[in-house]
């Protein structure tokens, strides 16, 4: 395979990895109106825990008990639930903004244990030797890409086929109702503290997910992986993508990370070597822009939110 | 025991000051500005650059690291610190407040941070900046316990600035329309106040108390561009432990916080420092969500 193409294969891998992981965000904001400040958080729970209950047995550490992978994933998920659990029970009946800040601080306790927490996480050398599902079935290293492709690309498939059914039902449509009037909802006699707890929830058990794809792909687990910058990241997908539309949600994460990908291979090529490092900067600086410009210019993003009338109305 | 106490007060007191700003924003703009903590680190580094220009005219006052030039580097940051946070709001804020969900707000000054944090990156660089090289001799107060002077100046100027804040939000027709608008805006509208007017001072007051903040973590601990970043939590932390819109609460809050962090090395490891304030924020969020002294309003739902 020409080294194009292999790149290629590498790049869809992430970037759909991450598409889940900003379709999870989109349930939360885009259809709730959740504030996640600490996406990358619930991304490094899945991802950590993954890692620890697929990873070969080492003295040294806790974890290592060698599970089979989709059992790792599926931990990693429940970790990842259980997470948000706490966040939102703490503060989904109380004002909006205390949601994003509890999960801003939970993404940073959560890096504070990766960085810290030697026994379980292997601290800043993070975790190695993470058996990759399937990997010795394939002869070749892009074989293997291709294969993880496929299933990556299944399981995004899968998430967003399930999202949609989940959005079109009555639970969905719920979602919006309380996100665009909580009172009318609540005087229907729904409980919206429970509902947003649910799409809260369900959305962080995505990231997890992801982050359990993620750590199947590249093997090992780092703190270096996880920085706050990710959940901007994720943000500025979904945002550019249009909040409300998983299909946006899917564009937005390919079209980002390509954006990202381009500009750090265009700063390394163009800037000068003594400014290489504030080069990450301006990468940074773009994302930032590319956020701001789009809320305040084309708010609804590339593919925004569908109008829903009831078909009797129309 | 006893120094981590006192370097407790001293980082509290570090956290009151930015909260208090904080405070007064989420009350009376009614939303969490994310980007609050940026214009503590904006603040300590425009002292820094405005010190270039200013140190060359004097020297050091003992027993301080400082003089006279970093007192006007400081009052040079305060302006410029003010300047960027009413030109935030004029560019981004004021525009989505109008017509999208509160929340757009709120998510824009997170996007805000970003920038601001990566464009004091981008301009001083990454690594650790100091005010003067200077070295400070603690002087030894009682077995057990070292303070450095320039950390007593530290405690009284917060103490100065939070009784003053206090007598101006107390005593004057600007204050007092302050309140009002955390308390009731369509009343201070119908009132006849222009709000923008109020909005832009809260603003101002913010940004002012941000930038001594940040010129005093600079001060007692180093500049790097993280500042902001690190206090955004313990800000958040304060303000919500004291009540929203409650200044002196914010202060109280902020020693809690300063105070917990600093007394946390002695039980856990220290890499857990910072996380600290999400506990006791957690904590407050379960127990009591409106503060220990109560928000001005509209806490719980």
């Amino acid at each position: 395979m020409s080294g194009y193409l292999a790149y290629l294969v590498f790049f869809l891998i992430v970037a759909l990895t991450y598409s889940i992981v900003v379709m999870g965000l989109n349930l939360q904001w885009g259809y709730t109106g959740l504030f996640n400040a600490g996406v990358v958080g619930f991304f490094a729970i899945g991802a950590y825990g993954t890692a620890i209950l697929t990873g070969p047995d080492r003295p040294e550490l806790i974890g290592g008990f060698a599970l089979p992978f989709p059992a790792g994933v599926v931990g990693g998920m429940i970790l990842a639930a259980l997470a948000a659990l706490l966040v939102g029970l703490a503060t989904l009946r109380l004002r909006e903004e205390y949601l994003a800040i509890s999960t801003f601080g939970i993404a940073i306790s959560i890096q504070l244990i990766g960085l810290n927490f030697d026994a379980l996480t292997g601290g800043a050398q993070g975790l190695t030797g993470i058996p990759r599902p399937l990997f010795s079935t394939f002869g070749t290293p892009g074989a293997y890409n291709l294969f993880y492709l496929c299933l990556v690309g299944t399981i995004t498939a899968i998430v967003f086929a399930g999202l949609q059914v989940a959005l079109q039902s009555p639970w969905g449509r719920l979602l919006k109702a309380i996100r665009e009037d909580e009172t009318a909802a609540a005087s229907l006699g729904k409980n919206p503290a429970l509902v947003r707890l649910q799409a809260f929830v369900l959305g962080s058990t995505l990231m997890g997910l992801a982050g359990g794809l993620y750590v199947g792909f590249i093997g090992y687990v780092s703190p270096l992986d996880f920085l706050p910058l990710l959940t901007f990241q994720i943000w500025a997908m979904l945002i550019v993508g249009g909040s409300g539309n998983n299909r946006g949600a899917i564009v937005g994460a390919v079209g980002v990370w390509a954006l990202w990908t381009m500009s750090g291979f265009a700063i390394s090529r163009l800037l000068p070597v003594h400014y290489q490092s504030q080069g990450g900067a301006i990468q940074v600086i773009i994302i930032g822009l590319l956020i701001v410009l789009t809320l305040l210019f084309r708010p609804r993003g590339l593919i925004g939110e569908a109008q829903s009338v009831s078909r009797h109305a129309r | 025991m006893l120094q981590a106490l006192a370097d407790g007060i001293l980082t509290g007191s570090i956290i009151a000051l930015g909260a208090i700003g904080l405070t007064l924003t989420m009350g009376i703009l009614r939303f969490a500005n994310f980007a609050h903590a940026e214009l503590i680190t904006w603040g300590a580094y425009m002292a820094l650059g405005a010190l270039a220009i200013t140190g060359t005219f004097a020297g050091p006052i003992s027993p301080f690291s400082f003089g006279l030039p970093l007192v006007f580097a400081t009052l040079i940051a305060v302006v410029l610190t003010a300047a960027l946070a009413l030109l935030i709001d004029h560019l981004v804020f004021r525009p989505l407040r109008s017509h999208t969900s509160h929340m757009t707000v709120v998510f824009a000054s997170f996007g805000v941070s970003l920038l601001v944090r990566m464009v004091i990156l981008l301009i001083f660089g990454g690594s650790a900046a100091y005010y003067s090289n200077e070295l400070q001799i603690a002087i030894r107060v009682m077995p057990g316990l070292r303070v450095m002077p320039d950390h007593v100046f530290t405690l009284g100027l917060t103490l100065a600035i939070v009784v003053a804040l206090h007598l101006f939000l107390q005593k004057t027709r600007l204050g007092l329309s302050m309140r009002a608008l955390a308390e009731n805006p369509d009343l201070v509208r119908i009132n006849g106040i222009d709000t923008r007017v109020v909005v832009r001072w809260t603003w101002v007051i913010g940004a002012a108390l941000a930038a001594v903040s940040g010129v005093l973590y600079g001060l007692t601990v180093q500049l790097r561009p993280e500042i902001g970043f690190q206090l955004l939590l313990p800000l958040f932390a304060a303000a919500i432990l004291g009540g929203v819109g409650n200044v002196f609460g914010a202060v109280i809050g902020g020693l809690i916080v300063g105070l917990a962090e600093s007394l946390s090395v002695l039980f856990v490891p220290a890499g857990y420092k910072m996380a600290v304030p999400f506990f006791i924020l957690l904590a407050v969020l379960y127990v009591r969500p409106n503060g220990i002294f109560g928000a001005l309003r509209g806490g719980a739902k």
